[in-house]
């Protein structure tokens, strides 16, 4: 019987490691369609970063509330993963509760802690499940928010809710066990928050308590396993993403624009300005980002870790103002697309930049940084709607008509305004003037 | 002040003379041709006369830094602008340098070296916060700003892309003014609308400009100057004041004037 348990589990496991392991590679792999950026430097930083933003929830903290109900899941997901690790190894070998002996009271306390958090989590879900469908929080909203990426935040809390119940059933059940001389179950002590759901069932007999707490608990396991494989196709993927993401964002100031060095020799050249390269200039396949794979690996790993929070797109002054772009949307665009190129290989005639964003969207951006600062996992959309400009300007020549009129003042009258070189120094001599009046 | 010995020299005069600023004043083309923010550069002029900094411009050898085709997408003519620009710098021997404007500040400090210029940038907030702290700069009892409201509209190109945040609050205080801060400030402040070259174009459909939408957080603190440190934002909260019809008691003003003012220099 044991024998046939054990193996069930090994199967489960092995289902569950070949979908995970599948959809892991797929998703690298869609990251890796992306352009090369450097991001090996400054490691020390880097990992103070990821420590702080990702580990300790820095940017979390800007809003009070939920900072502090998420902190809860957090923690709570962090510590009942060591609960898991009980139960692989109890399914793996055939035992019951294998922590317990060798503990002993630390067990108890253990457990306790978890259940707290278990309580914890199902308290904070509640809430945020309040929060995204009676409250209605307006950064829940938006045109990106359609059926899916809404389903897809309820799920992840009613399932959350229903996990952390089955902990709970199968300790109280555990703990009318321990009672029963006829089962012979571990001793583990008083588990406070379950015992209150002693008296739900008190009444079943032995055998009654033994089917529904190994119910509870490969419901548990198996649905830990599911929502480990559910979690790479959700927004959800931001628990895991959110340290490669924090690690290797961007750490120069905001305001820089990164320099297209395959420019800058080609400007050399024009201008005779030395240090042109002699060599032939590389192969250039395109200026700026029409599509995902134009985009840098960076970004597409942003757009995994993206968490549709909707931070970004609610401090953007485009979007306040009524206009197409949301950040938020930028990056669940790069993410389809890429998702998409992934399946398709991309020769679908589509591209990110008409058939997911429009020129409209790009065309908004203040290059603010809102969008940036308000990430709680250091998202760079700006970095995308920048390079999406920097295709429809270069390649296209079909930037708005007033900003080929601002090229050509730049050109010729070396201003973005149409007022003749020789003018500019004309306010030194208005100074002198106006202070002889 | 002694308004005729007012000196504003080019660098090429400087170099004529074979002498070298201690810093060169990068105008910016809003402070070169916008009638509004020439005074600003006027009023920055002053304070510079005044306190005796050896300082110089490039006049009419200096050209756009290449900020708004850059954010607008033209990579080219950005760095033909940044080159030349480079070429003339490095020409007079620049080393450091202060602009009035946060997006010329943005540029030059943190793109222009990966293209060779090198250089040490600071915003006039920055500037101005160093002659206070050394005493150069003395405004005398408040310079009658006292029981007047100050608010500070946050630049995005100094702010969050620059953390540049306390540098002109710092200087606001010195005028013993109270200053009040906008519902959304610092990391948190909310863009003019004119940033990423928006300036130079018509804003998308939307239900309101992102100016007025400012503008009106500006108003509700109650104060009765906004104070801002760019060109742009200038202009846009200006007209935000404008289109509120509150020009006749509130001002926009930059933070180089009001201590022009307070200075009695205007
Ligand atoms: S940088 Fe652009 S997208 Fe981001 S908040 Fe500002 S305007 Fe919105
Ligand atoms: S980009 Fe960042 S702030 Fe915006 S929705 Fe995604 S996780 Fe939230």
């Amino acid at each position: 019987m044991n024998y046939l348990s054990q193996i069930a589990f090994v199967l489960v496991l092995a289902i569950a490691g070949y979908f995970l392991a599948k959809r892991i590679k797929e998703i690298r792999g869609n990251i890796l369609l992306g352009k090369d950026v450097d991001r090996s430097d400054r490691k020390s930083e880097r990992m103070k970063s990821m420590l702080l933003v990702a580990f300790g929830q820095k940017k979390m903290f800007k809003k009070m509330i939920p900072a502090f109900l998420h902190l809860l899941i957090y923690v709570g997901f962090l510590v009942i993963n060591l609960e898991v690790l009980e139960f692989i190894i109890d399914g793996l070998v055939g035992t019951h509760r294998i922590f317990a002996g060798p503990l002993g009271d630390a067990y108890t306390v253990a457990l306790n802690i978890f259940e707290f958090l278990a309580i914890a989590v199902i308290f904070s879900c509640v809430v945020f499940l309040i929060r995204r469908n009676i409250l209605k929080v307006d950064r829940f909203s938006g045109i990106e928010m359609k059926s899916w990426p809404k389903l897809d935040a309820n799920l992840i809390l009613v399932i959350e809710i229903i996990l952390m119940f089955a902990i709970l059933t199968m300790n109280a059940t555990d703990q009318i066990l321990q009672t029963r001389p006829d089962a012979n179950y571990t001793q583990t002590g008083t588990m406070v928050f379950s015992a209150t759901l002693i008296p739900m069932f008190d009444g079943l007999s032995t055998t009654g308590l033994i089917i529904t707490e190994r119910i509870a608990w490969w419901f548990h396991i198996i649905g830990i396993f599911a929502f480990a494989i559910y979690v790479t196709y959700s927004k959800h993927l931001h628990i895991f993403m959110a340290f490669p993401n924090t690690y290797y964002a961007n750490l120069n100031l905001k305001g820089e624009m990164n320099n297209m060095d395959e420019v800058t020799n080609e400007v050399k050249a024009m201008l005779g300005v030395g240090g042109a390269s002699t060599e032939p200039p590389a192969e250039i396949s395109r200026f700026g980002a029409k599509d995902a794979t134009d985009l840098n690996w960076v970004n597409l790993m942003n757009s995994y870790a993206c968490t549709e929070c909707g931070r970004c797109t609610q401090q953007c002054p485009a979007n306040m103002t009524g206009k197409k772009l949301s950040p938020r949307k930028i990056m669940m665009d790069t993410r389809d697309r890429i998702d998409e190129i992934g399946k398709t290989g991309g020769d679908d005639g589509k591209s990110l930049l008409g058939d997911y964003i429009t020129k409209e969207e790009i065309n908004a951006c203040t290059s603010c940084n809102a969008c940036v600062e308000a990430c709680p996992v250091n998202i760079d959309p700006l970095s995308i709607i920048l390079q999406l400009r920097r295709y429809v300007v270069m390649e296209e020549s079909s930037a708005p008509q007033s900003w080929n009129s601002m090229f050509s003042n730049i050109e010729t009258n070396f201003a973005p305004w149409k007022f003749p070189p020789t003018d500019r120094f004309k306010w030194a001599n208005d100074l002198k003037t106006e202070e002889k009046e | 002040m002694n308004t005729e010995n007012i000196q504003v020299p080019t660098m090429a005069e400087m170099a004529s003379k074979g002498e070298q600023p201690e810093v060169l004043f990068w105008v910016g083309c809003a402070g070169s041709f916008d009638d509004r923010y020439k005074k600003v550069t006027k009023a920055f002029v002053k304070i510079l006369n005044k306190v005796g900094v050896k300082f110089a411009v490039l006049g009419e050898e200096e050209t756009c830094t290449g900020d708004p085709a850059r954010r607008a997408g033209n990579e080219f003519l950005f760095q033909m602008q940044a080159m030349s620009n480079i070429q003339v710098l490095d020409g007079y021997g620049v080393k450091r340098i202060v602009t009035a404007c946060p997006h010329c500040f943005n540029t030059l400090k943190n793109e222009y070296p990966a293209l060779g210029g090198n250089y040490e940038v600071v915003h006039h907030s920055q500037f101005l916060q160093e002659l206070i702290d050394e005493g150069k700069v003395r405004v005398k009892e408040g310079g009658g700003f006292k029981g007047r409201k100050i608010t500070f509209h946050d630049s995005c190109f100094l702010g969050r892309a620059n953390n540049v945040y306390e540098a002109p609050r710092k200087v606001l205080e010195s005028l013993d003014a109270e200053l009040v801060e906008m519902k959304r400030c610092r990391t948190k402040g909310l863009c003019c609308g004119a940033g990423g070259a928006q300036m130079f174009k018509d804003a998308e459909p939307g239900n309101k400009e992102v100016n007025i939408e400012r503008t009106e957080e500006a108003l509700d603190t109650g104060a009765s100057v906004i104070a801002s440190g760019c060109p742009f934002c200038m202009t846009m909260l200006s007209d935000g004041v404008k289109n509120k019809e509150k020009e006749s008691s509130v001002e926009v003003k930059d933070i180089a004037e009001l201590i022009a003012e307070a200075e009695d220099l205007v």
